[in-house]
Parts: C-alpha cells; sequence; structure tokens
C-alpha cells in the first residue's frame, strides 16, 4: 500500500534523479538512483490511486525513463547539458568537415564511389580507412573525458563549447564509420 | 487459503495464445492455473458459433473444427490489428474466410454470420472469464492479458478491445517473455543476464534481461508476430496433401473436413516427434487410409529453415542489448513449440548455455501474468517489471521519410514532445501520420494512426504553436495529447487508427455483446417456461377424460378451459415471465381438479382392497 501521495515530480533530469550536474558520473550510482525511483514512481504502484495521481505516476516514470537513458550514455548526457546552458545541439553542425579531416574524407569518398560503381581493388584502402576512423573515434572519447572533468571542476562555458566541437567532430566520424561499415558489409 | 486483495476485486492472469489460452491467478503460494469446466488447464483458441448463434469454445470447438470447419476459426491471433493486405500470405495457409466488407476491419465469416478478429478473441476470454468464475463462485471483471513482446501498438489495441468486447478491464497488457521470466522464480538470484525464448503457436519472441533485486528491467527484445508452431504444422500439412494426392489420386486441399483431419495428424505426429525417433502420420477418411512414417532426422531437415528464422532476431537483440553471448547467465524457454529438441539444441548452441525447461512451456506465461496481476493488485511487493517498446515511433515528414521520436527498447512508459504549426494562413486544422518501424521511409514502415489537430485559431501561417505529446504506456501503447502553447489550452485531437476498430466500434461491440447475452438468457427462460407449459398442458389434457373431471362444476370447467387457452396464447411469447404468469392461472384453476383426482385415486384404491 502506498500512504505517500504522489506529487509532481521536477522536470530537469539531474534534479529529478537527485544528483548534482556533472558530466563524469557513476553509472552504478546512476542506475541505483534510477531502481529506487522507479519502484516507487512506477504506475504499477499506484493502480489503485486517485486520477490525478496515477496521471503524475505515468508522467513521473516517462520521464525518469528519459531522464536514465540520457544520462547514461556520455554523448546524450553532454547533449542535454548543452541543451540546458542554452548552446544550439543541431543535426546540421555534424555535416561540416572538420578542417583537419578535409583531405582523407575526400580521399574516403572517391574510394566509396569506386566500391559501390563495381571496383573491390579499393577494399583494402577501406579496410584501412575504417580502422583509422574508429581510432580516431576513440581519440575523441579520450579528449571528451578530459573536457568533462574540465567542466565539472570549473563550470566555463569554455569548456562547453569545446565540447561542443569535439561532440561534432565525434558525430561526423561515427557518420563515416557507419557508412564505411554498411558500405563493406551491407549484410549487417 | 486465498490472498485478500484489500477489498479489491480479484485480478486474474489470461495468456490469450494462437493455439491454447489459460487463466491463473495468485495464492499465497504462487500462481495457479484455473481448469476448466471439463477439467483441462488449456482452452483451445478455436470458437465455432452454431446456427442458432450458440457459441462453443475451446476443446468442443475443436471437435466442430472437423466436422463443421466453416462454422468454425483457429490461429484468430494471427489476423489481430492486420490489415487486409497484410494478411494475404495468411489466407493461403489458413482457413480463414473473409466476408465481404474486409477493407477497413477484417471480418470472418462463420456461418450465416460475421465477426471481427478482437470479438472472436473476445469469445475465448469470455470462456476463460466464466472459467474463473465458476472456479471462485464469483463474479471476475479484471484482468492481466499477455501479448507477443513483439506485437505493434494496433495488435497491442485489438487485444485490448477484445477485452473490453469480453466484459473485462483489462488493467495492463504485458509482453509474455517478461511474464514467463515472472513465474520463474528468476530473481531468486540476486542480479544477473537472463535471455527468454518463446516459440509459440503463431509467434516468436526474444527478450533479454536485467535482474537486479527484485526489478526485470528488459534491456531489449525482437522477435517475429507470424511465426511458430502454425508454420511447422503448414509445412507439414503440405507434404501430407502432396501424398495423399499422389495415393489416392484425389486432392484433399478443397475438402475442408479432410485438410482439418489431416492437420490434425501432422500436429499429433509433430508433437509425438518431441519424444521418439520415428512416429506415423495417420489419416483414415472416407474409407481409405493413409500413413506415413516420419523420422526425427527427416522433420529436423525439414524444418530447419523454421528454427533459423528465430537465430537472426536472437543476435539482433543480444546486439540491442549491449551484452555479449558470455555475460547472459541463464536462457529460458517459453511456448509448446520449445519441446522439439531440435528448437533446443539451436537455442543451445547459439546462447551456449543448457535452457531452462523446467517449468510447463504451456503454463509458464499464464502464471507469469497471474504474478503481474499480484503486482498490479498490491499483493506481490518486492518485483517489478520494467519493459521496451519492441518497435520505433516516427512521424511522417517531407518527402515521406520518418523522423523518429522514441527509439525501440525504450523503456515505458515513455514520451517525446514535437512542436507543429501551420504552413498557410487561416490553417485550421494539422494532421500528424505516426508510423512505427525502424526503416527510413514512410512506405517502409507501418502506420499507426493519423492525428488531427482540430479547431487551430486562425492565423497567419507559422504562428501556430502546437505542443504534441507521444507518450507509449506501460502497455506499450500509444497515446496523444496535444497543447495549444498560444491559447494557453488542451488542443483537440481526433484519432482516426490505421488499423483496427474505432472506439466507437469497440463500444458498439459490447453494447452487442451484452444485448447478446441478455437475449440468450431471456431465450432460454422462455424455452424453459414452454417445457413447463408442455408438461401442465399434457396433464389437463389427460385428466379432462377422467371422471373427476365431471365431477366439477360448469364454472369450475370454465375456468380450466379460459386458463389453457390463455396460456396456449402466450405459448410463443419471448417473455418467460408472460408463459409462467399463465402456468401459475392454470395450475390455480386446476386445483380443484387436482383434489379429486386424488380422491377418486383414494377411493379406488379402497375399492381395490375391498376386491
Amino acid at each position: 500500500m502506498h500512504c505517500e501521495t504522489l506529487q509532481q515530480p521536477p522536470r530537469e533530469y539531474y534534479g529529478l534523479l537527485g544528483l548534482e550536474r556533472r558530466l563524469n558520473l557513476s553509472n552504478q550510482e546512476l542506475q541505483q538512483r534510477f531502481y529506487d525511483l522507479t519502484r516507487r514512481l512506477h504506475p504499477d504502484r499506484f493502480m489503485r490511486s486517485s486520477e490525478r495521481e496515477r496521471q503524475y505516476s505515468l508522467d513521473g516514470s516517462s520521464l525518469l525513463n528519459d531522464a536514465y537513458r540520457t544520462l547514461r550514455d556520455p554523448v546524450k548526457r553532454a547533449m542535454y547539458v548543452l541543451g540546458q546552458e542554452g548552446f544550439e545541439v543541431g543535426e546540421q553542425r555534424s555535416k561540416d568537415v572538420p578542417p583537419e579531416l578535409l583531405e582523407e574524407v575526400f580521399e574516403l569518398n572517391m574510394a566509396l564511389e569506386e566500391i559501390r560503381t563495381g571496383d573491390d581493388s579499393v577494399r583494402g584502402q577501406l579496410e584501412k580507412a575504417e580502422h583509422n576512423f574508429t581510432n580516431l573515434l576513440s581519440e575523441v572519447d579520450g579528449q571528451l573525458e578530459g573536457l568533462f572533468s574540465q567542466y565539472d571542476e570549473g563550470r566555463s562555458r569554455d569548456t562547453l563549447t569545446q565540447i561542443r566541437a569535439a561532440l561534432n567532430r565525434r558525430k561526423y566520424i561515427q557518420n563515416l564509420v557507419d557508412e564505411v561499415h554498411k558500405t563493406l558489409s551491407p549484410s549487417s | 487459503m486465498e490472498i485478500d486483495f484489500g477489498g479489491g476485486e480479484r485480478v486474474i492472469g489470461i495468456d490469450l495464445g494462437t493455439t491454447n489460452s489459460l487463466a491463473a491467478y495468485m495464492d499465497l503460494t504462487g500462481p495457479k492455473i484455473i481448469p476448466g469446466a471439463d477439467g483441462d488447464k488449456l482452452v483451445p483458441s478455436v470458437v465455432s458459433i452454431q446456427p442458432t448463434g450458440a457459441v462453443v469454445v475451446g476443446n468442443a470447438a475443436r471437435e466442430l473444427l472437423i466436422t463443421q470447419p466453416e462454422r468454425s476459426v483457429y490461429s484468430v491471433k494471427r489476423l489481430m490489428g492486420r490489415g487486409l493486405e497484410d494478411v494475404q500470405e495468411e489466407l493461403k495457409l489458413f482457413p480463414f474466410r473473409l466476408a465481404p466488407g474486409s477493407e477497413s476491419v477484417l471480418q470472418l465469416q462463420l456461418g450465416d454470420r460475421t465477426y471481427t478478429p478482437p470479438e472472436i478473441s473476445a469469445l475465448v476470454l469470455k470462456q476463460l472469464k466464466e472459467n474463473a468464475e465458476n472456479y471462485f463462485g464469483e463474479t471476475v471483471k479484471k484482468a492481466v492479458i499477455t501479448v507477443p513482446a513483439y506485437f505493434n501498438d494496433a495488435q497491442r489495441q485489438a487485444t485490448k478491445d477484445a477485452g473490453r468486447i469480453a466484459g473485462l478491464e483489462v488493467l495492463r497488457l504485458v509482453n509474455e517473455p517478461t511474464a514467463a521470466s515472472l513465474a520463474y522464480g528468476l530473481d531468486k538470484r540476486e542480479t544477473g543476464i537472463v535471455a527468454v525464448y518463446d516459440l509459440g503457436g503463431g509467434t516468436f519472441d526474444i527478450s533479454i534481461l536485467k535482474l537486479h533485486d527484485g526489478i526485470f528491467e528488459v534491456l531489449a527484445t525482437n522477435g517475429d508476430t507470424h511465426l511458430g508452431g502454425d508454420d511447422i504444422d503448414n509445412l507439414l500439412l503440405r507434404i501430407a496433401l502432396e501424398d495423399v494426392q499422389s495415393e489416392w489420386g484425389q486432392d484433399l486441399s478443397g475438402d475442408s473436413e479432410g485438410v482439418q483431419r489431416l492437420r490434425r495428424a501432422v500436429i499429433q505426429a509433430k508433437e509425438r516427434l518431441s519424444f521418439v525417433p520415428f512416429t506415423n502420420i495417420e489419416l483414415s477418411y472416407r474409407g481409405k487410409q493413409y500413413q506415413r512414417e516420419l523420422q526425427r532426422e527427416l522433420f529436423d531437415k525439414l524444418i530447419t529453415p523454421i528454427v533459423d528464422r528465430t537465430l537472426g532476431p536472437c543476435r539482433a537483440c543480444i546486439k540491442d542489448a549491449g551484452v555479449s553471448v558470455e555475460q547472459i547467465d541463464e536462457v529460458v524457454m517459453v511456448g509448446g513449440s520449445t519441446r522439439i529438441p531440435l528448437v533446443r539444441s539451436a537455442v543451445e548452441n547459439l546462447f551456449r548455455a543448457v535452457p531452462h525447461t523446467e517449468l510447463n512451456p504451456d503454463e509458464v506465461v499464464a502464471l507469469g501474468a497471474a504474478v503481474q496481476a499480484g503486482i498490479l493488485s498490491g499483493a506481490v511487493q518486492d518485483k517489478l517489471l520494467l519493459d521496451v517498446t519492441p518497435l520505433s515511433l516516427g512521424i511522417e515528414t517531407m518527402g515521406g521519410l520518418v523522423s523518429k521520436l522514441i527509439h525501440r527498447n525504450s523503456t515505458i512508459p515513455a514520451s517525446a514532445t514535437e512542436s507543429f504549426t501551420t504552413a498557410v494562413d487561416g490553417q485550421r486544422n494539422v494532421l500528424i501520420h505516426v508510423v512505427q518501424g525502424e526503416r527510413e521511409l514512410v512506405k517502409d514502415c507501418r502506420s499507426l494512426a493519423r492525428f488531427d489537430l482540430k479547431d487551430i485559431d486562425p492565423m497567419p501561417a507559422g504562428l501556430a504553436r502546437i505542443e504534441v505529446r507521444f507518450l507509449i504506456d506501460a502497455n506499450g501503447i500509444l497515446n496523444v495529447t496535444a497543447r495549444d502553447l498560444r491559447a494557453g489550452r488542451e488542443q483537440s485531437v481526433e484519432v482516426k487508427p490505421s488499423y483496427g476498430l474505432t472506439d466507437e466500434q469497440v463500444e458498439k461491440m459490447i453494447q452487442e455483446s451484452f444485448e447478446k447475452a441478455e437475449q440468450d438468457l431471456s431465450e432460454r427462460q422462455a424455452r424453459e417456461a414452454r417445457v413447463e407449459a408442455d408438461t401442465i398442458l399434457a396433464a389437463v389434457e389427460k385428466a379432462r377424460r377422467h371422471d373427476a373431471f365431471f365431477e366439477l362444476s360448469d364454472e369450475e370447467r370454465a375456468a380450466i378451459d379460459k386458463a389453457t387457452n390463455e396460456l396456449l396464447l402466450v405459448y410463443h411469447a419471448d417473455d418467460h415471465h408472460l408463459i409462467r404468469n399463465k402456468i401459475e392461472q392454470l395450475n390455480e384453476a386446476t386445483t380443484k381438479l387436482a383434489e379429486n383426482r386424488m380422491n377418486t385415486a383414494v377411493r379406488g384404491a379402497l375399492k381395490g382392497t375391498k376386491i
């Protein structure tokens, strides 16, 4: 039985989960908070409560699920914080080629074009490119981790700007890797 | 001893299966199956409609499926929430007879009546409800019903509609594999990763769950809502029909009764092959015999393509769950088709673990539904299910593209908010097309519904701001609400489902089913009254020839004539009260006659002793 009445929960993800707004999060702590809250908020617990409480429970647990889904993924988490801090986090930005990758991307696109027209001789080149870009991805992830710590300590907007740039770069590289992967093994 | 649900009403758990359905309840020792009137736990999901309109469900209907195939239907779950273009393959393999007017909602022809798939399912549910009511000796109004995890929104909605038509408040739809995990008591282990492989009569599901201190969190699910034991039956049936054709020189496929008899024979052979290495498919029909030995080796070879179709979804599910095969601690088998040795070995190979088969694979889902019923009624406090939506939800954008709002495998309830505006000055409506599926083009996804935002205040294009909230509830069903942000009020939304019944249609069916039930009851009562009338009329007729009749006064005889005539006048009335009323009057009018007869009988008896 539920003796406590359910109030409308806060809508901000960190606040809802009772966490300080930090970009480096312990997944274990996050999961424990999520389980504790979901045990209290889930609609299963309010089947025999008032209509209004049932509605709060439905709203609250859908929000909680959204929050958990967002915060447990470092990239989504960072995007969320950027959005909360008033940064534009649109899709378009990831389409701009990072200048330092210009040459490599140009060559990659040529090779992709060739393999699509049936020239299999570039396969080796593409496999190498996939490998390179995957390494680059881990490199960006390393950078992000450092930037996350930097933000958690200093909370500076400068750091957030750098994070946004790194995220865009990451997204761009991820798209490249996906495309090469799809072209090389279309079935998976 | 049963659990006191704190003054609340009893909630039963129902597994509404393709082949069999069953109900269960929770008592203090755990979930229990509710047996039917015939003592069987399984109620075959077969419905037969008699010419009188009487409904036959379960084992009896399975017999009628053979002798009256045109009035009977099975595997109707395959048609739930589907449109005419979806079921073309089904129509080739199953003897579904669609009635005209099936373009908008499928209509099945059974004898001279038509039923939608939810109405047929409702008849199965009603039978389970009745079984439970007879078992408990009280009315049952609330239920948890299970659905395949991979069911889409329309299929879930159709199942919920079936419950409502059957007079049940469906407190929750639970995914079958998830329900099974509840029944297995897997939470005895503190934490772990569990895979549930559920191959039933017509559907296949794979779900991967994380267990943590009583929380059953589904990480990912996948499946095929048109894959199961039915497909094996159809495969064997096709082979047997070819055999019969070559041996008897006769194509049996046009003979519904012959096909159903042969179908039963192949199913029995299939079932035996799970326990013996070889068996016979045997049919004796209209003086002819067919017999064919089937070895498990050949059987395995035949069904390998079907079993292999389950492996792709398994691999995708493992990937989506973000786990490796090694991390999966347990594998649980659910559904009758997991008795097949080849299925077991395929699962064992893929997951590199011996799967759990301790619980009866036919019962485990219903048992789990009963546990969930216990959770909802508050009787079970230490468990909680967190399920996911199996398919991504999106809206149609420019150029027939899909913009995804809620991704598949998101924990439910899940929501997304999107803003809409007008494109033309003075525009009053905005139409939102919602689809379900993983593909990028609208035409490759499944249309769910169109939501019409109506009565928008006229204003220049692009000024209106309507915020639409898409919420997938704990049943996996979409709810849409909208707010006009400029006017600061709720925006009205009209839902036009792409498949299935509108709310009004369901309401009408509920109404009709009540009326039908009342009509059925009053017809029966009138019939019973007529039987009584027959008895008294015959007795009076006989008494008229008796001495005692002539001992009555003229008035008394006239009163009997009058009462007799009045009873004959109302004899065919529908109202049993009327008939009973006249029976009562005739009874009174003949009281004296009865006394006189008694006296003469006594006198006769006394005379007899004197002789």
